[in-house]
């Protein structure tokens, strides 16, 4: 099993809903996100490009927060999905400059935050709640080893990209250009 | 041109609009664990090179305050931790792959091994000095027994510490001001001098400080060789290197950094050794205080720095 997100920048029109449906879904404290869109801007008036990014933890397969967590509260659970025990987070903050996406925040109670994939969520068999709130369908997520699944026919018929791939991590939300 | 916003209005504490989660904690803990693995490791090499009589101050004296500035530097990192009373789980688990849990660890085993070598002097430093506890004293003879295989066990962990201390930061592949392999050597080389200095400061002895000067005057030139050394890398290295670089070449750090640390920290305190060398008079402080701000403003503006470089995407 392995879980991974594709993103398609050409549907998603920067609604925020995703980081809305997570922060209700998720508790996340007030003025902190898990998730978050970004626009990237390419080219100079009156040829510019826009791209519009929904991004979150990349549940890198060979995470950096993983390795440098010294207690072992970042871990890899079912599927490849980065997850922090909160009770074994000493909230060092190693894993948050180890990460070169910055998804990860100090959480007001101490430990170190970042997006799940709504795990409690996935193990029910049901979709992250960004993914099932996006009202384009701009997400997709699923298993990559599952050769009939929606993720992996979507990267077998995309161009797609990922974020910074020169930092090795390799990175599992994909995004569709 | 590629401008990047956030449309959802992203603006999280420490994290935005740049990284800024360790602050002024760590420099100093990098700091003091620096100088007090440079004091241990001249006091454990001048014992196992047979010279403990000559240079009290390095043996003895400058080593009163390592167990200080050892435990002071954890409690400074207790200070930066987020989820403070969860602390005890760094000892739960060993984790070679994190500079941060075996950093912990050497911390763990170097902190009470220089109490341990401070106890073996006491009697020496204060002639009244009594333990008051038969068995401290029966634990005191066997530190002095095997104090020889004591220096062995210091010198290696001190050199440990002490470039764990820049691997800590060279660890993050994130952040690429610090991943590069030469910060370890670099962070090692500045704590030594930072010991050196003060062990030059508490010497009594001209003996023992033109030996001081002479090994901290070395230490200054390799450690600016790597400076040079590191920013050349950077400059030949990747957009994410070079932009990391010109931090300290026409960016933001650029005074901070020459003026602080290689002018002020570096080139004149060793102007002024090489001076004091060839007979001038120059009162030994000087140098000594300089190098210990310059071994700092080095941490602080290395941690400030390197936070803000990125990954860019």
């Amino acid at each position: 099993m392995r879980y991974a997100m594709a993103i398609d920048t050409r549907k998603c029109v920067g609604c925020s809903d995703c980081v809305v449906a997570c922060q209700t879904e998720n508790d996340v404290p007030i003025g902190f996100c898990r998730d978050w869109v970004s626009e990237t801007v390419d080219g100079s008036y009156p040829n510019t490009v826009i791209e519009l990014r929904s991004e979150r933890c990349n549940h890198c397969e060979y995470a950096p927060c993983v390795r440098c967590c010294p207690t072992h509260a970042s871990h890899y659970e079912e599927g490849g999905i980065v997850v922090v025990t909160h009770h074994k987070c000493i909230g060092c903050g190693a894993c948050i400059q180890s990460c070169p996406y910055e998804a990860r925040y100090s959480h007001p109670e101490g430990w170190v935050d970042k997006c799940t994939f709504c795990i409690h969520r996935v193990r029910k068999g049901e979709q992250p709640a960004c993914a099932a709130v996006c009202p384009t369908k701009c997400i997709c997520f699923g298993d990559l080893e599952d050769p009939n699944s929606e993720v992996t026919n979507v990267l077998k018929n995309r161009k797609y990209k990922v974020l910074a791939p020169e930092a090795g991590t390799r990175p599992q939300i994909f995004y569709l250009v | 041109m590629k401008e990047e916003l956030f449309v959802s209005g992203r603006n999280i504490p420490d994290i935005d609009p740049f990284l800024n989660i360790w602050h002024w904690q760590i420099p100093l803990y990098l700091f003091l664990g620096g100088l007090a693995a440079g004091i241990l490791f001249f006091a454990g090499l001048f014992t196992l090179l047979g010279k403990d009589k000559e240079m009290p101050a390095t043996v003895k004296w400058a080593t009163l305050i390592t167990p200080l500035a050892l435990i002071l530097g954890l409690f400074f990192l207790f200070l930066d931790l987020k989820h403070k009373s969860y602390f005890w789980q760094l000892y739960t688990t060993m984790r070679f792959e994190s500079p941060m849990s075996w950093g912990a660890w050497v911390l763990l085993a170097i902190t009470p091994l220089s109490m341990v070598w401070v106890g073996s002097y006491m009697k020496e430093m204060f002639p009244g000095w009594s333990w008051k506890l038969a068995l401290l004293d029966r634990f005191e003879a066997w530190t002095i027994r095997y104090r020889f295989y004591l220096a062995w066990v210091i010198v290696v962990l001190s050199v440990v510490l002490g470039i764990y201390t820049g691997i800590l930061l060279s660890a993050f592949n994130a952040r690429p001001l610090w991943n590069n392999s030469i910060l370890g050597p670099l962070f090692l080389v500045s704590g030594m001098s930072t010991g050196a200095a003060v062990i030059i400061l508490m010497s009594k002895s001209h003996y023992e400080k033109t030996i001081m000067s002479r090994i901290d005057l070395l230490l200054i030139v390799i450690e600016i060789f790597f400076i040079f050394h590191m920013i050349m890398g950077f400059r030949a290295g990747s957009a994410v290197q070079i932009a990391a670089a010109n931090l300290f070449v026409g960016g933001p750090f650029t005074i901070n950094f020459w003026v602080f640390v290689v002018l002020l920290g570096l080139l004149f305190p060793a102007l002024l050794e090489t001076l004091e060398l060839r007979g001038f008079r120059v009162p030994a402080v000087v140098p000594a205080i300089l190098i210990l701000m310059g071994g700092f403003m080095f941490r602080f503006i290395m941690v400030e720095a390197g936070q803000i470089t990125r990954y860019l995407y």
